[in-house]
């Protein structure tokens, strides 16, 4: 199990917390035109890394936020947590 | 009741106790701190089960968690537990244990036959016998193996036991209270760190408990005792005996298992049998120790044979000889200890040792004692069938390969030792690779990789100076890193014996003209030839020659067999054991209880059951309920004998023509509030909400990004910056998270809050033609006329004293009103409704008469909505707004969701109006068409049509719109039914929605 550190509450068992994808991926803006291949692009593709990867979880046990997890999918090391609205490089 | 191999005075049991048990239907007796293994020795008995695959006797091989042999199925405290490990299972007072794996009994068991029929189940026996014909499978192959492999059996009982989860945190989790284990959680309790120490056996002091050694002028047990007292008088420390720390998962949690209660006699309700700790370790030493390793010879799986550690711990902690005529078998020094305590115990061994003559302190001991000891000698093979009689043994030629003599001697038991093998299983569930030591032949850690130190004999260094100086140390800095704090302990004074070099030889040759079975995995019955011939038959990778012969496979993951079977693999083909590799270990070391993995959550505890405030009236008005996710809703209201057809058709019938009242409280609610809400339902829902005024509802559909319907409900503004959204059941906590990912991610500029009121409002829904007139009744002071409280409107007023918001809103498709009262208030409300109801004929309804009003109106509900329908395939594209952006919107411009053809909802009747159309039938062209059938669409809700009085269903079907008026046939091979059906609109009652309006 993992052990994540939420930015507003600090370090969890990953059983409060529910994975939410890709964080990298940016929704395109409401009310603009979307080309149908941005569109589908943030619909339907994703890459799938072995290594860092940048994923959402959301504290739904906690805070209830949601949260940036930079985290290795092949040894499940995780090197930063953020604030959604904080970057990670 | 004597004991006839029990010694006079030596161990640690308490002779002042007896325990009576009986074993195979005799009544024996052992003493308090034996184990069955130990007590059943000490009766001189031997054989306890059969092999696996060959049905050979079985006895005693090892003294705790290596015994391969002795699984026993054992009764005890009201329960029956099956492959229960005789080595480690300490006795209680009524235990009755039972060979396993027998027919009709463990001396004569017709199984055996198995084992004069070898030549037929060689390795990969199972894959290639039972491959064709395949139809032989289910019926025939599968049942034979299933019967010939049984190990015990299960209960079927209810178990009554009591289990529970522990989570648990400490800077330093120690596992294993060997040597080193107790030096490093000393050094770091010292230092003030938080320390767990885990000890799976009965007794503190691992190999201090056998060792002849001293430190600071104790002896190793009463050094142990000190170091266990001081650190169980430490506020810091938990000390924790029958624990065994079984997995090492991610982000350093580790799971332990302790055995809390199957050792007590008498115990309160309230003590649990087993406990599963999930312990989050900022550090972990592990203290794991090694485990001694067989040496390879003929019928080396007789009863009477042992690895020679174990031997010495049954006379040590146990007082209790494996024999009186013992052969020990060698290629160290170690045994050389097991030789000396018999001799001790006035028993006169012979030691077999595959070196050649020379010279250590053991060595030398054991000569001034007067032992005969034979060099360049080993056992040949063990003869005898359910014990040992007599061992074929021989002096090795200067190759290893041959004998220059051949002798026959008399034994009663074998004490082997191939040297020892560091038990590096949670080393590795860490994710540390192992290397391989040659000095040692064995693998040991390499590079960590979470925050894991291997100390002692687990990390290859077998002596005592080393293991304790490594145990000190690492506790120490490994603590005072987290604490801050460093004391200084004095490393103590240690005398024990020097050990000289061990012989790399695992596995005895055999003369020509002889082929005895030599087992490298007792468990699994797995032999020399089984691994040859995989080998032969092309197998190169360990991890295949491991599932090809079922190497390691059994419950004791191949304990003593694992790196014998490296050997032998690397013999043949020429490879050193690390260009082998070793096979994973994965967790748990040790077989757990499901009990122990289910923890509390069982029957109601399983998950948490969801009530309404008025959970209790349903119950005493006969409610049958259903689970909709945790909560329990009425589904009818049983009268008299009534059947769930006839109920829910009373029921609807009544909303129909008088009113009755429904509990929504389960309905998902969020409080919507900021000056920026109407911008967001906006971008939420599919269709306009800037113009929604106070005091007003409104039905709201929501996608998902791909243009599928993710929910659907109503929406009422409360007050300019205040709405409030009711969700399904299903989707409450689905649409709570989807809006705050918009909120929190995507839309962060949008000042907007929601937060879940699903618990704080109960409601109840008011349906039915003289819903209006009782509503008055509810309300005598509100004019609740349709000019003033019109379809879609809101008002808030007391109800009988009690605030409450009245919403007119409407699922059943009749004139329909819904309140809400604060949760404290529910009870209140509804029988207040019961009782001013009376006068208008309302009667309470359940959701199968909810499902029957809303499918023959032709509303979509989660059958419809079922993760693959856009909205025009449900008939709600007037809900899409083309003016605005929202969620999804760009996705319905796809070509696929644009096509003619399309699926859309359609309504079925029976040809016959009688027969129901089973839910989940697919839509055909032709009964007989020839297979596969093409499929048109399928029935997502039926219902019996209490306005037409006969069944109706809804379907989603290929170019739905085009098929009215059309004949199909719905297939239910399910129900084993074919139903001619023809095609109409969906909305089957009051298509123009008057109703809802008057
Ligand atoms: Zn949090």
């Amino acid at each position: 199990m993992l052990y994540i550190k939420c930015p507003y509450c600090g370090l969890r068992a990953q059983k409060e917390f529910s994975y939410g994808g890709d964080a990298t991926v940016k929704r395109p803006n409401i009310n603009e035109e979307v080309p149908s291949e941005d569109w589908d692009n943030f619909v339907y593709m994703r890459k799938s890394p072995r290594g860092k990867h940048i994923e959402l979880w959301q504290h739904i046990a906690g805070c209830r936020q949601w949260i940036k997890v930079q985290r290795d999918t092949a040894t499940h090391e995780i090197f930063q947590t953020a604030k959604v609205t904080e970057e990670i490089r | 009741m004597s004991q006839p191999f029990r010694l006079n005075k030596e161990g640690l049991i308490n002779r002042n106790k007896k325990i009576s048990f009986t074993f195979n239907g005799k009544k024996l007796f052992g003493y308090e701190g034996d184990t069955i293994a130990s007590a059943l020795i000490a009766n001189g008995i031997h054989l306890v089960g059969r092999s696996f695959k060959y049905h050979r006797p079985r006895g005693f091989f090892g003294a705790g968690v290596e015994e391969p042999n002795a699984k026993l199925q054992v009764e005890f405290n009201g329960h029956s537990e099956p492959n229960v490990n005789a080595t480690e299972m300490e006795l209680v007072e009524g235990l009755s244990a039972t060979s396993q794996n027998c027919w009709p009994s463990v001396n004569f068991d017709i199984g055996a036959i198995n084992n004069f029929l070898k030549m037929f189940f060689p390795a990969g026996f199972y894959y290639k016998t039972f491959m064709w014909p395949k139809s032989f499978w289910y019926k025939i192959y599968e049942p034979f193996i299933r019967k010939a492999a049984g190990l015990g059996v299960a209960s079927i009982e209810k178990d009554k036991e009591r289990y529970e989860h522990k989570f648990e945190y400490c800077d330093l989790l120690v596992t294993g209270s060997g040597p080193s284990g107790l030096a490093s959680a000393y050094a770091a309790a010292k230092n003030g760190a938080k320390v767990i120490l885990a000890e799976d056996k009965p007794r503190f002091g691992g190999t201090l408990l056998t060792d002849d050694v001293s430190i600071d002028n104790l002896s190793g047990k009463d050094w142990a005792e000190k170091i266990i007292s001081e650190l169980k008088s430490m506020p810091n420390v938990t000390v924790k005996n029958r624990s065994q720390v079984f997995g090492y998962y991610d982000h350093n949690m580790l799971v332990m298992f302790e055995r809390v209660s199957d050792h007590l006699e008498k115990k309160s309700k309230f003590t649990p049998r087993q406990r599963l700790w999930y312990i989050r370790a900022k550090e972990t030493i592990l203290s794991t120790g090694s485990i001694e390793r067989p040496i390879v010879f003929g019928n080396n799986d007789t009863p009477g044979i042992f690895l020679s550690a174990a031997a010495k711990e049954y006379m040590k902690v146990y007082g209790v000889l494996v024999g009186k005529k013992p052969l020990i078998f060698t290629n160290n020094d170690s045994a050389y200890e097991t030789a000396l305590e018999f001799k001790k115990n006035n028993v006169e061994p012979i030691i077999l040792d595959t070196r050649e003559e020379h010279s250590s302190e053991l060595i030398d001991e054991a000569k001034s004692k007067g032992i005969d000891i034979r060099f360049s000698h080993g056992v040949i093979v063990a003869n005898g069938y359910k014990k040992v009689k007599s061992a074929k043994i021989g002096k090795l030629n200067k190759d290893k390969n041959s004998f220059e003599k051949i002798e026959t001697v008399d034994c009663d038991c074998i004490c082997v030792s191939g040297f020892w093998t560091p038990s590096v299983h949670l080393a590795s569930q860490s994710g540390n690779k192992l290397k391989y030591e040659e000095k040692i032949d064995a693998f040991i850690p390499d590079k960590k990789k979470q925050h894991e130190t291997s100390v002692g004999a687990a990390n290859g260094s077998f002596t005592l100076e080393e293991s304790l100086k490594n145990g000190f140390e690492n506790g120490s800095n490994l603590s005072a890193k987290i604490t801050d704090t460093k004391t200084e302990i004095a490393i103590p004074n240690v005398n024990e014996k020097k050990y000289g070099a061990h012989d790399k030889f695992w596995c005895m040759p055999l003369p020509k003209n002889e082929n005895p079975k030599r087992f490298v995995d007792f468990q699994n019955d797995v032999s020399v030839s089984d691994i040859e011939i995989a080998l032969r038959e092309g197998y190169r990778s360990i991890e295949h020659v491991k599932r090809y012969t079922t190497l390691g496979m059994a419950t004791d993951q191949g304990r003593t067999s694992n790196l014998n079977g490296l050997q032998l693999v690397s013999n043949i083909e020429n490879k050193i054991v690390p260009e082998v590799g070793h096979t994973t270990f994965r967790p748990p070391f040790t077989p757990i209880t499901i009990g122990t993995i289910v923890g509390r959550e069982v029957g109601m505890e399983y998950m948490p059951t969801r009530k309404t405030p008025m959970h209790e009236w349903h119950e005493k008005n006969n409610a049958v309920f259903v689970d909709a996710g945790a909560w329990k809703r009425p589904r009818y209201y049983k009268l008299g004998s009534e059947t769930l057809f006839e109920a829910s058709k009373r029921e609807a019938k009544n909303v129909r023509e008088n009113v009755g009242i429904c509990d929504v409280t389960t309905l998902g609610k969020i409080d919507i509030k900021g000056p920026d809400a109407a911008e967001f339902l906006n971008r939420v829902y599919t269709n306009a909400w800037m113009k929604l005024p106070v005091g007003k509802a409104r039905y709201g559909l929501m996608l998902r990004e791909d243009g599928i319907v993710m929910d659907d409900g109503t929406t009422t503004r409360i007050s300019e910056n205040h709405y409030h959204m009711t969700t399904t059941t299903a989707q409450a906590a689905n649409v709570l998270s989807h809006l705050e990912y918009y909120l929190q991610i995507v839309w962060p500029e949008l000042n907007v809050n929601v937060v879940s009121t699903t618990e704080q409002w109960a409601g109840a829904a008011i349906a039915g033609p003289k819903s209006r007139d009782m509503l008055s009744k509810l309300y005598p002071d509100l004019d609740v006329s349709n000019e003033a409280l019109p379809f879609m409107g809101y008002k808030e007023a007391e109800f009988f004293g009690v605030p409450s918001r009245i919403f007119r809103i409407s699922f059943s498709g009749e004139l329909a009103y819904e309140i809400n009262v604060k949760s404290d208030h529910g009870m209140f409300m509804w029988e207040k409704m019961m009782e001013v109801g009376k006068d208008f004929g309302n009667q309470p309804y359940g959701t199968e008469a909810l499902s029957t009003l809303r499918i023959e109106m032709g509303h979509v509900a989660g059958p419809e909505l079922d993760g693959r329908t856009i909205p025009s395939d449900v008939s709600l594209n007037g809900l899409v707004s083309k003016k605005k952006d929202f969620i999804g919107k760009n996705s319905l411009g796809r070509e696929a969701f644009n096509v003619e053809s399309r699926q859309k909802i359609v309504g079925l009747i029976p040809i016959d109006r009688k027969s129901s159309i089973p839910e989940g039938s697919h839509i055909v062209q032709d009964q007989n068409a020839k297979l596969p059938n093409p499929k048109l669409g399928h029935v997502s809700s039926s219902c019996w049509s209490v306005e037409n009085n006969n069944p109706f269903s809804l379907a989603i079907m290929k170019d739905g719109k085009n098929m009215i008026g059309k004949k199909f046939f719905a297939v239910s091979p399910l129900k084993n039914k074919t139903i001619e059906v023809e095609v109409i609109s969906s909305h089957y009652v009051d298509p123009e929605g008057k109703r809802v309006r008057s």
